[in-house]
């Protein structure tokens, strides 16, 4: 049902991880419905994407478009990186099925939610970017039952 | 990937070589229409009869209660659709639970668009239904009770000799889909006071697109397939003579082989079990402990998504199934785990393996080792997880 590609970079994930300290940090989705995205941006003065880091709990096109993601907006300038599209991510990764098209999107909302925090933290507004629509709170209800 | 590991048994089963050999005649040589006069094709006709009795035997039934139907979901459409016909002038209401099969539970949607009532009951964290809700959703116009003797995800079997004493007491027909345990557990009619039983063929060494509908003498159930006079009138179509010749090899080969092969996949089964919550931390058993079908295993791990584990497992060369919503094709995941009380994003975390009598220790072994593997790198990945380890620090 996936391609090579997606297939790649689901068991070959590049960019894992964390940044400490990051410029900007955008969690995404919700995990009632089985994806959350977050992606780590360390942004330098010229504004451009020096390192990006993910972590997303999902399924494998979750995990692709991620990996996918973070490989498009890496080296890239801030204002170049909004430019990378849910589309452009679902190319890279020569397609996706129809029932997976929303990983892809969730996938471009997790960039610009970092950038959106990015932007906020240094009081600063980049042109065409919107306050990201599925942010979730670091202070939501979490499930803390033990097994 | 050297080999595979096949542990999705309760979604189907290889047929056996001895199913395939008995069918394989009713192909090329055997291929009259059971209809016809001429001796040719009238002993095919006997050898249905042979099956039905095979069958009957296997849940102490007659051969004549016994209905061949195209599968597990025909006979659940049947019995629900046909008894809410039938049993019209008597109520409107039929009571089933959560966690019944599609083929229930979107029959039961149809029916309550068609004017009947329904009643889901819920179920305990361990997948049973509870005797005392059962008797207060019984009304006067309480026509059908249907209860599945074993869940398909979480593997619990119902107390379903209790429930039929119920629905006995109260005078309402009970139908129970037994898809998963027919040929797993021992099942008597008689003493479970079951009306109606519904089984497939694939799930138990034989083929697909065979099953059938057991239907108590008595039972006032009308034809489901109106045509030509197979099945008593009440299912029409030119019979599946090969599906019906594996049905019954399947099932005289599972009633022959039942006990040892099932004490077999029981030890297996708890090994599998008492490894992964052993050696896997935040992970949950879903079904019940010790009532639970032979060869089934259910986890939820924590902070991971079930499609992303399966993947991995089959690149491993492991087959196993999840509730995930991303295996399903909706957004929420399984509404088994759902009934049980699971939180959704445990819910999409869940595992099922099932096992056969081909499943070895050393596949267990192996299964063991690259479930750990697999979680820890996945929860590596996981956002969720990262939040909670840093809320644990």
């Amino acid at each position: 049902m996936y391609t090579e590609k997606v297939m790649d970079h689901f068991q070959n994930p590049r960019n894992v991880g964390e940044i400490e300290n990051a410029s900007g940090v955008g969690t995404v989705g919700n995990a009632k419905c089985g994806d959350i995205m977050r992606i780590y941006l360390d942004i330098d003065e010229n504004q451009i994407i020096q390192d990006v880091k993910f972590k997303t709990f999902g399924c494998g096109a979750a995990v692709a478009t991620s990996s996918m993601a973070t490989e498009l907006v890496k080296g890239k300038s801030i204002y170049d990186a909004l430019k990378v599209t849910n589309k452009a991510v679902m190319e890279a990764l020569d397609g996706l099925p129809p029932v997976k098209v929303h990983c892809s999107l969730l996938a471009e909302e997790a960039i610009h939610a970092a950038l959106w925090d990015y932007a906020e933290k240094h009081g600063i507004k980049i042109e065409g970017l919107e306050k990201p629509k599925s942010d979730i709170h670091e202070d939501e209800e979490e499930e803390s039952e033990e097994y | 990937m050297s080999k595979l590991i096949y542990l999705d048994n309760a979604a189907t089963t290889k047929v056996a070589q001895e199913v395939v050999d008995a069918m394989i005649p009713y192909f090329t040589e055997n291929y009259g229409n059971p209809s016809s006069v001429y001796g040719f094709a009238a002993k095919n006709k006997d050898a249905i009869t042979k099956q039905r009795e095979i069958i009957a035997g296997a849940l102490g039934a007659q051969a004549n209660e016994i209905y061949f139907t195209a599968g597990g979901s025909e006979s659940d459409n049947w019995a629900l659709k046909a008894t809410a016909e039938a049993y019209k002038s008597k109520g409107n209401h039929i009571i089933t639970t959560k966690i019944e099969h599609h083929a229930i539970l979107h029959t039961g949607d149809y029916l309550e668009k068609c004017g009947y009532e329904v009643t889901y009951l819920d179920v305990d964290e361990n997948g049973v239904v509870k005797l005392e809700d059962l008797k207060a959703a019984i009304r006067p116009t309480t026509i059908l009770i249907s209860v599945m003797f074993a869940n398909n995800e979480i593997g619990t079997i119902q107390p379903i000799k209790e429930i039929g004493a119920i629905a006995r007491e109260n005078g309402i027909l009970f139908h129970t889909d037994a898809v998963q345990a027919f040929g797993q557990v021992p099942i008597n009619v008689d003493e479970y006071n079951i009306d109606m039983l519904s089984a497939s063929g694939h799930k138990l060494n034989g083929p697909k697109g065979i099953g059938f509908l057991y239907i108590r003498k008595g039972v006032k159930i009308r034809s489901f397939v109106h045509g030509g006079a197979q099945e008593r009138k009440r299912r029409a179509g030119t019979e599946n003579v090969p599906g019906i010749i594996g049905l019954g090899t399947a099932t005289a080969r599972a009633m022959r082989t039942m006990e040892e092969r099932t004490a077999k996949e029981k030890e297996l089964r708890d090994y599998l079990i008492g490894r992964i919550l052993d050696e896997v931390p935040y992970v949950k058993l879903n079904g019940h402990p010790e009532n639970r079908l032979p060869n089934n295993a259910n986890f939820s791990f924590r902070f991971i998504e079930g499609e992303s584990l399966l993947i991995m497992l089959d690149m491993k060369g492991i087959c196993g199934s999840s509730g995930s919503a991303c295996t399903s094709g909706s957004l929420d995941p399984s509404h088994v785990l759902l009934a049980i009380g699971l939180p959704h994003e445990i819910a999409h975390g869940s595992l099922r393996l099932t096992l056969s009598e081909e499943t070895t220790k050393e596949d267990i072994d192996y299964v063991v080792e690259s479930v750990k593997e697999i979680v820890a790198n996945l929860r590596n990945m996981s956002p969720l997880y990262e939040d909670f380890v840093r809320k644990n620090k």
